[in-house]
């Protein structure tokens, strides 16, 4: 019970062209299969050079993000027929250098997100015998929603200032900054500071709100942001009055 | 694969792609025409402050002056843009308000107030603004 | 100063707009009468808040438009000009309405 679908793919392909170029496979598709799986078929039946990165294929690794039909989406987590009648465009996501064919090079949002410290940073460790870190529900509650990001990076693909201006350190690596932020258990908000507040930090945000539409987590990387500026702006001027201690 | 056709390319030095970014990006997607679109509405706050400043310093210079803004306001260009202008503003506080409970995260007695409700009270609190500009400027 | 601007402005300026420009002017209310309404606009107080209101919508317009130029028109390699454009023209801005507000 296959149904025939057009694939229209972006094939980059550096050694013998300088500029990407579409390709367009027709695929029997089944009713049950994901975008990924007619890749797959692609690429064991038809053009074993296609090159795109996926994993788990069950939606928790983040590795198959992929632009269908101009939308910013998991491979694995979207039915064929969900897209049809086609021809179905498929792209790498925007806002990465593309290396070839669907593969982008996400250098950038690793360093960013080292840069932010995405662990628990705490001024000294408490010693084993007294046992692990308590947390109540609420306190976990405080930062679970930010800590569900697979680093999909799909946000980052939404998001058009990061396109626009690649310094931008981006919603996925904002939001989790602010997953440690909020956790009880850490104590270094002053340490990532800096990078977010500073130009290409949470200021270049200017809240168009797609990476939390694009987000397969449910994140809500945009609310984190807006919520780091009403805190950042309100300790501000907390820092203004006259009895602060600075 | 074969041998590398491509003038362009020496084996082994990455040519990765970056795409150029159309000028007119933000006219590909719904979302990110409205974006702009709500954006531009800015525009409108800062036309709207200016001639406010200028109904008050004609005001400051006598009746005559302001009678001339008065009949400038009721010029039927000038009232279309001011409509156009009302749309605009109608649009910032809309969007502005529906934003606030994405940004605001209230506490009331340890529990966390529902976005639904941070959204009632900035939309309370236009009406109580709205209608004290209007006791204001009618019944003052 | 641009969440300030944009809150009052949001608050406030729909029904000023709708009350002192759409609806006097087409005749469907009456406004108060010239001289109570100068007298109204002379008081220390209103010229205060509307100074302050001004000042502040005219940031949130410099900072909100710099944004929109660098991203719909991509223009960031001109930042040091625009910056100087938006914030100098809101600074001035809000100087004049000053004079005019609070000095003649």
């Amino acid at each position: 019970m296959t149904q025939p679908v057009i694939f229209e793919i972006q094939r980059y392909r550096p050694e013998i062209e300088d500029e990407p170029t579409w390709e367009s496979f027709e695929v029997s598709c089944r009713p049950e299969w994901m975008i990924l799986d007619a890749l797959n078929h692609i690429k064991d039946y038809v053009d074993g050079t296609l090159s795109y990165r996926w994993a788990c294929r069950m939606g928790v690794c983040g590795s198959c993000g992929m632009l269908v039909n101009g939308k910013p989406v998991l491979s694995c987590a979207t039915y064929v027929t969900s897209v049809l009648p086609g021809p179905v465009r498929v792209e790498p996501l925007r806002g990465f250098p593309v290396i070839r064919d669907l593969v982008g090079d996400i250098t950038d949002f690793v360093r960013k997100l080292e840069s932010v410290k995405p662990w628990i940073v705490r001024e000294s460790e408490q010693p084993l015998e007294e046992g692990e870190y308590l947390q109540t529900p609420e306190e976990l509650g405080e930062y679970k929603q930010y800590s569900m990001c697979i680093n999909c990076m799909l946000c980052y693909s939404a998001c058009p200032i990061y396109e626009l201006d690649p310094d931008f350190i981006g919603p996925a690596v904002i939001a989790l900054a602010q997953r440690y932020n909020l956790d009880s258990r850490d104590e270094g908000s002053e340490e990532r500071k800096d990078i977010l507040l500073s130009q290409d930090g949470i200021w270049s945000c200017t809240f168009v709100g797609e990476c939390t539409t694009v987000c397969p987590a449910n994140v809500d990387p945009a609310g984190a942001i807006q919520r780091y500026k009403v805190t950042a702006t309100v300790d501000a001027f907390k820092a203004l009055l006259p009895w602060a201690s600075r | 694969m074969g041998e590398p056709v491509n003038p362009g390319y020496t084996e082994h030095h990455a040519k990765w792609h970056r795409r150029r970014i159309p000028i007119f990006w933000w006219l590909g997607n719904a979302a990110y025409t409205k974006f702009i679109v709500r954006e531009l509405t800015s525009l409108a706050v800062g036309y709207a402050a200016l001639v406010l400043v200028f109904q008050v310093w004609s005001l400051e210079r006598g009746p005559e002056s302001y009678a001339h803004f008065v009949s400038w306001l009721q010029l039927r260009p000038v009232v279309t843009l001011h409509v156009v202008v009302l749309g605009a503003l109608v649009y910032h506080s809309v969007t502005w308000l529906n934003l606030a409970p994405r940004a605001l995260v209230l506490r009331l007695a340890g529990r966390r107030l529902p976005g639904a409700v941070v959204l009632l009270l900035h939309y309370g609190a236009w009406l109580v603004a709205s209608a004290a500009v209007l006791w204001l400027l009618l019944a003052a | 100063m641009f969440s300030g601007g944009g809150m009052l402005s949001a608050f406030f300026l729909p029904a000023t707009v709708l009350v002192m420009w759409i609806a006097a002017p087409l005749g469907w209310v009456e406004l108060t009468v010239y001289d109570s309404f100068a007298a109204l606009a002379h008081h220390f107080v209103v010229r205060l808040g509307l100074f302050g209101f001004v000042s502040l919508a005219f940031f949130h317009w410099a900072h909100r438009f710099r944004y929109t130029l660098y991203d719909g028109l991509q223009l960031y390699h001109l930042t040091d000009l625009i910056a100087v454009l938006t914030y100098g023209s809101a600074a001035i801005l809000s100087l004049a309405a000053g004079v005019i507000l609070l000095i003649l």
